[in-house]
């Protein structure tokens, strides 16, 4: 214990003196995030620094192995890490999919040269990564899906068409699900890295509700991709894709907490409707206690304590969490969080924000999805 | 860490067992009920709390007890939520002990709690809803005591406690926490009027009439006019419990729904393969998840004696009110007729909800007292 206050002085003094004022601020948007990559546009020098800094720790991922550019920490010290970047207020210095989603799947399913390979980049954010998962007639039946990829000695010949892949546009590299074999649905899928710079890539954004476009259509044709580039076993990917899906479930989990961990009452400001204040206090009571359940979450996963389906669970509730949380700020908004173009609204903030989450329970696995998995694997209830 | 330590888990295996046993519905709820008890709860498995040390989880070692906390009494009370079992070890062994300890009352009625000799009573509610804060009931000086009058409902064993914590205003007003005095009154006062009452899940609860009792300055437990220290402690201790035993009560109830749903078949299936049913079984089984680990932070805020700790109390017993409110209505629904006959264990769950929700404070309650606490 003692080691572990040494070690909280140790990183405390370290953030003081490393992390940027600028970068203790709250972010105020999506848009505030560092993500990386090879054409990424720094916001701010500090923006830059920050994530060098933290990279040259290993600290962009404290608790992978250092040899793969990781930081080491043992769960103890990266939860003291955690923790000390909160109380300084100190803005995440990457947010990735390599290290939420691939990361993880490459450390238990890769070969020793592709990790050597990737992760240190992932840790670095040298590289943005895409999932290639979604094609459009598949929907929530993600193993239907039908992009090919032949078996052509050296290579494999990659042609077919994904979508809802978020950031594709902006992506240098994709993680992405092929079809190898046509007699088993889930068996003949394998699990392919490539560069969104090959030959034959092409992406297009798909404007949404909520006037954003984080989402692209990504049509493959031709595209010839080195057979080293396979992860795992040929035929075997759906194990992969399933081990990265509960990462991702996990993260978008995570959107149930909110932006900050504020009651949304207080953040909303004096609310006169009897009505309203009582409809905000249940849900702040649901926010809280989910919460709650977040934390006791990953103390399970850490114990090792955590059944496997748990992050659907984590997933529907967060997200049906968040769709409520938005619909209260444009209820409290009234006609103020209408607007959708006045310097006054931020550009419409409220309204898109709003529009934005009711993608939340249909990306990562719909809330019915969910349920079913829930329904099978821990209840299991039968048929499901 | 939000999940239990080996000691816990230890304390959780012994339990376990002991309650689905010892403390099962048939063996207990049902007994004292078909035979008209009047305390709605066996002596003998009080006793038997005892000898497994679990009269004193909250009294401290060197007064003889476990000295243990709140997370700990919340794994038994889960325990004896999941079973239905009646005794009154949240009213005496948790919201007593917390009121008296530290006051000249601890050395008195300890060992009687710690033997199971004594049962212990809360007399706060005064109106059909809890609301601490507007007691009412007055307590004047007089000579070197008091005189109390006034009413209480919703005092739990309230007939067949040996102690009543009264909770009465020796100034203030109707709607503040200063003024309140708390007074330990033995059994048999003279002047104590006790309507015992059966309640919709055969619980008993008393309606006490007060008047012109007479009291020693000595049966106040800590200040005069500082009631609101023990009350608060009684309060916190009693709600995080209630909110624990609740989880009990979802869980109990929702583990004989899931098995209910791969058993019962209709229309040639299996009930559990319908998705109408899968659905609403796996947003149930997340809501109690949830509500635990509300329960679980409330406990460990409350035994860290962490500022938070209040707004997660009424977190924990709104969120796990709420839940086991789903729990009891879904499982009467989903198992269909037979769940509205008394033969079936299911309905008990369902009354028993009904006034676990509403001890210590209702949701709404306690959603009020969170937009109160966050400023709104």
């Amino acid at each position: 214990m003692a080691d572990v206050e040494q070690f909280r002085r140790e990183v405390r003094d370290w953030l003081e003196a490393n992390c940027p004022a600028e970068m203790r601020t709250p972010m105020r948007s999506e848009k505030d995030a560092c993500w990386g990559g090879r054409h990424f546009e720094f916001q701010s020098d500090a923006q830059k620094r920050w994530l060098d800094a933290m990279a040259s720790r290993g600290w962009t991922v404290p608790d992978w192995p250092k040899d793969y550019g990781g930081g080491g920490l043992d769960a103890a010290q990266t939860r003291v890490l955690k923790e000390e970047m909160a109380s300084l207020g100190c803005r995440p210095p990457l947010t990735s999919f390599g290290i939420s989603m691939l990361g993880p799947a490459l450390l238990k399913y890769g070969r020793e040269d592709q990790k050597k390979r990737f992760l240190p980049e992932i840790a670095r954010g040298d590289i943005r990564w895409c999932q290639g998962y979604s094609e459009p007639g598949a929907g929530s039946d993600l193993a239907d899906l039908q992009t090919r990829a032949e078996d052509k000695g050296d290579h494999y010949l990659v042609n077919g068409q994904k979508v809802w892949t978020s950031y594709a546009d902006q992506a240098d590299w994709i993680f992405c699900l092929v079809r190898t074999s046509a007699e088993s649905k889930h068996g003949g899928i394998s699990f392919l890295l490539f560069d969104m710079e090959s030959p034959g890539v092409s992406t297009k954004p798909i404007l949404l509700i909520s006037g954003y476009s984080p989402f692209c259509e990504t049509f493959f044709d031709d595209v010839k991709v080195p057979k080293d580039q396979l992860v795992g076993e040929v035929n075997k990917g759906w194990d992969v894709a399933k081990y990265l899906l509960g990462h991702e479930r996990e993260m978008i989990s995570g959107m149930g907490l909110g932006g900050d961990k504020q009651a949304l009452g207080r953040a909303v400001g004096s609310i006169d409707d009897p009505l309203l204040r009582a409809e905000i206090a249940a849900f702040d009571v649901d926010a809280l206690a989910f919460a709650a359940m977040s934390e006791r979450f990953i103390d399970q996963l850490k114990a090792g304590g955590a059944h496997p389906a748990m992050p659907s669970m984590m997933k529907y509730a967060g997200t049906e969490l968040n769709k409520r949380r938005h619909e209260l700020v444009m209820a409290a908004g009234g006609s103020d969080a209408l607007e959708w173009d006045s310097d006054r609204s931020g550009g419409g903030k409220a309204a898109r924000d709003w529009l934005r989450t009711k993608a939340n329970s249909i990306e990562g696995g719909t809330s019915e999805i969910q349920l079913g998995i829930v329904a099978k694997h821990i209840l299991r209830l039968p048929g499901a | 860490m939000l999940t239990l330590t080996d000691d816990q888990r230890m304390l959780q295996d012994a339990v376990r067992p002991f309650m689905a046993d010892k403390g099962a519905i048939k063996a207990q709820l049902r007994h004292w009920r078909d035979i008209g008890c009047k305390d709605g709860f066996g002596h003998g498995l009080w006793k038997q709390f005892a000898e497994l040390g679990l009269t004193g989880i909250l009294i401290p070692e060197a007064r003889g007890g476990a000295g243990l906390g709140q997370v700990e009494a919340g794994v038994v009370l889960e325990e004896i939520g999941r079973n239905l079992t009646p005794s009154p070890f949240l009213t005496t062994a948790v919201a007593a002990v917390r009121a008296l300890d530290g006051s000249a009352h601890a050395e008195r009625w300890f060992p009687g709690i710690l033997a199971a000799d004594t049962v212990a009573a809360l007399a706060i509610d005064e109106g059909r809803h809890h609301n601490p804060a507007r007691i009412a009931c007055a307590a004047r000086r007089q000579g070197n005591g008091f005189l109390l009058d006034g009413e209480k409902q919703f005092v739990v064993h309230g007939a067949s406690a040996d102690l009543i914590l009264v909770a009465a205003r020796t100034g203030g007003s109707p709607g503040e926490t200063d003024g309140l005095t708390l007074f330990a009154l033995d059994r048999g006062m003279a002047g104590v009027e006790i309507d015992n009452v059966a309640l919709a899940d055969s619980s008993k609860a008393a309606r006490l009439r007060l008047a012109n009792v007479a009291v020693d300055a000595d049966a106040v437990v800590g200040e005069v006019d500082g009631g609101w220290g023990p009350i608060s402690r009684a309060l916190g201790a009693g709600r995080a419990g209630a909110a624990a035993e609740l989880v009990g009560v979802a869980a109990g109830a929702s583990e004989m729904t899931f098995d209910y749903l791969k058993q019962r078949k209709q229309f040639g299936r299996l009930i559990g393969e319908f998705q109408a049913l899968q659905h609403r079984a796996a947003h149930l089984f997340g809501e109690i998840e949830i509500a635990r680990a509300a329960t679980f932070k409330a406990a460990q805020l409350l035994d860290a004696q962490d500022q938070r700790a209040e707004l997660f109390v009424s977190v924990a017993k709104a969120k796990a009110g709420r839940s086991a409110a789903l729990a009891v209505q879904e499982g009467v629904q989903m198992h269909g007729g037979i769940g509205m006959t008394d033969e079936h264990d299911i309905g008990l769950y369902m009354k028993r909800e009904a006034v676990l929700g509403e001890l210590f404070g209702s949701p709404r309650f306690h959603m009020a007292r969170v937009a109160e606490l966050s400023g709104y």
